[in-house]
């Protein structure tokens, strides 16, 4: 009878050491934004799928003047931010963070990075070389755009990041420091707070977690 | 007897030892400015220069030349409350980007500040005073 239930409790423990290995392998991040479901024909049957909250097509002038587009980002895992070159407040440590996750994964073909300036009047692709260059960025892995206000206060709002010009604010802009992780499909997976020590330790996993999912 | 003595003093001598080396080599005056400077450096200068003051790339200068921090003593009050528009060197590194001030610190702000950043970044153990500050704002460029 003893070992009858020794027996049980180490196969408990067992099943639950092996699911617990599992779960950790098949860890997925969430998907965030608004989803609906919708009816398709597949094959002659009716199925529902969902569509997710995606990241719409852009063009954005860069660092180097020229226009890249979302297929520069295509089949990447991409980091995206919002920030502007003479930002007194939260940019330098913000952008302290993501040139750390930058410094990481350079190199690598499926990470990539993305900087919209919210500044433009002043940030021209010639200010956000310099600024690019100052910061250490030293390849197109990390891009940094302007557009015009209403391209790039419109793409914010598709990222779920607040923008806003305001006089109030210190440096004229008032905005939010948040880090979003963008999967292969153009999927927000992950926003972190860029001023957040705790966050940014975060995003450095959740980015790993991101990468595994894809193999 | 005479070892007992003797002994006691070995005693005596090592606990002072002990006690001397966990004192900083600061005054209490100066730690104390420099704990309240730390405050004020994290609310007004931490976003470019750095928890460590490590500062940014080439774009925000470390605080830790201690050559320039001793050379240029008495213009740094004068840098914190109406920033800086010229390129400064530090390390042997050009810095040219422009440094916004902050006017509303009072004089001791400023030396709470001056006295954390010189100290912690810097090898300074002297604090600076609001004295100090006020005469320096008088000479500002």
């Amino acid at each position: 009878m003893i070992s009858n239930k020794t027996t049980y409790l180490f196969f408990l423990m067992l099943a639950a050491l092996l699911s617990a290995c599992t779960e950790k392998n098949s860890k997925k991040l969430p998907i965030i934004g608004e989803r609906e479901a919708v009816e398709k024909l597949v094959d002659g049957k009716t199925v529902v799928d969902t569509v997710y909250h995606q990241i719409p097509n852009f063009t954005f002038l860069n660092q180097d003047s020229t226009l890249i587009t979302d297929k520069d980002f295509e089949s990447k895992v991409y980091v995206a931010n919002f920030f502007f070159t003479h930002c007194p407040s939260i940019c330098p440590t913000m952008q302290r963070n993501l040139l750390k996750v930058y410094e990481k994964y350079k190199g690598n073909e499926k990470v990539a990075f993305l900087s919209h300036s919210i500044d433009f009047k002043y940030d021209s692709p010639s200010v956000l070389k310099s600024y690019a260059t100052k910061l250490g960025v030293d390849n197109a892995q990390w891009q940094f755009v302007t557009g015009s206000k209403k391209d790039i206060y419109g793409i914010a709002e598709k990222y779920l990041v607040y923008t806003k010009e305001d006089a109030a604010a210190p440096g004229g802009y008032d905005h939010q420091g948040y880090l979003v992780l963008i999967d292969q499909q153009k999927r927000i997976r992950g926003a972190y707070d860029g001023t957040n020590d705790e966050q940014v330790a975060q995003l450095f996993t959740d980015l790993e977690i991101l990468l595994r999912e894809s193999l | 007897m005479r070892n007992a003595i003797l002994c006691t003093f070995a005693i005596g001598g090592i606990i002072s030892a002990i006690a001397l080396s966990c004192q900083p080599n600061v005054s209490i005056q100066t730690a104390q400015y420099a704990v309240n400077g730390q405050k004020l450096y994290q609310s007004h200068c931490q976003n470019c220069h750095g928890a460590k003051g490590e500062g940014l790339g080439a774009l925000y200068p470390p605080l830790t030349d201690t050559t320039y921090q001793r050379e240029n003593r008495r213009q740094l009050a004068c840098i914190v409350k109406y920033g800086l528009d010229e390129p400064v060197e530090i390390h042997g590194k050009t810095y040219d980007g422009t440094m916004p001030g902050v006017p509303q610190l009072s004089n001791i702000e400023i030396a709470y500040i001056l006295t954390y950043v010189t100290t912690t970044f810097g090898a300074s153990t002297n604090s600076f005073t609001q004295e100090e500050v006020q005469a320096d704002l008088k000479s500002c460029n």
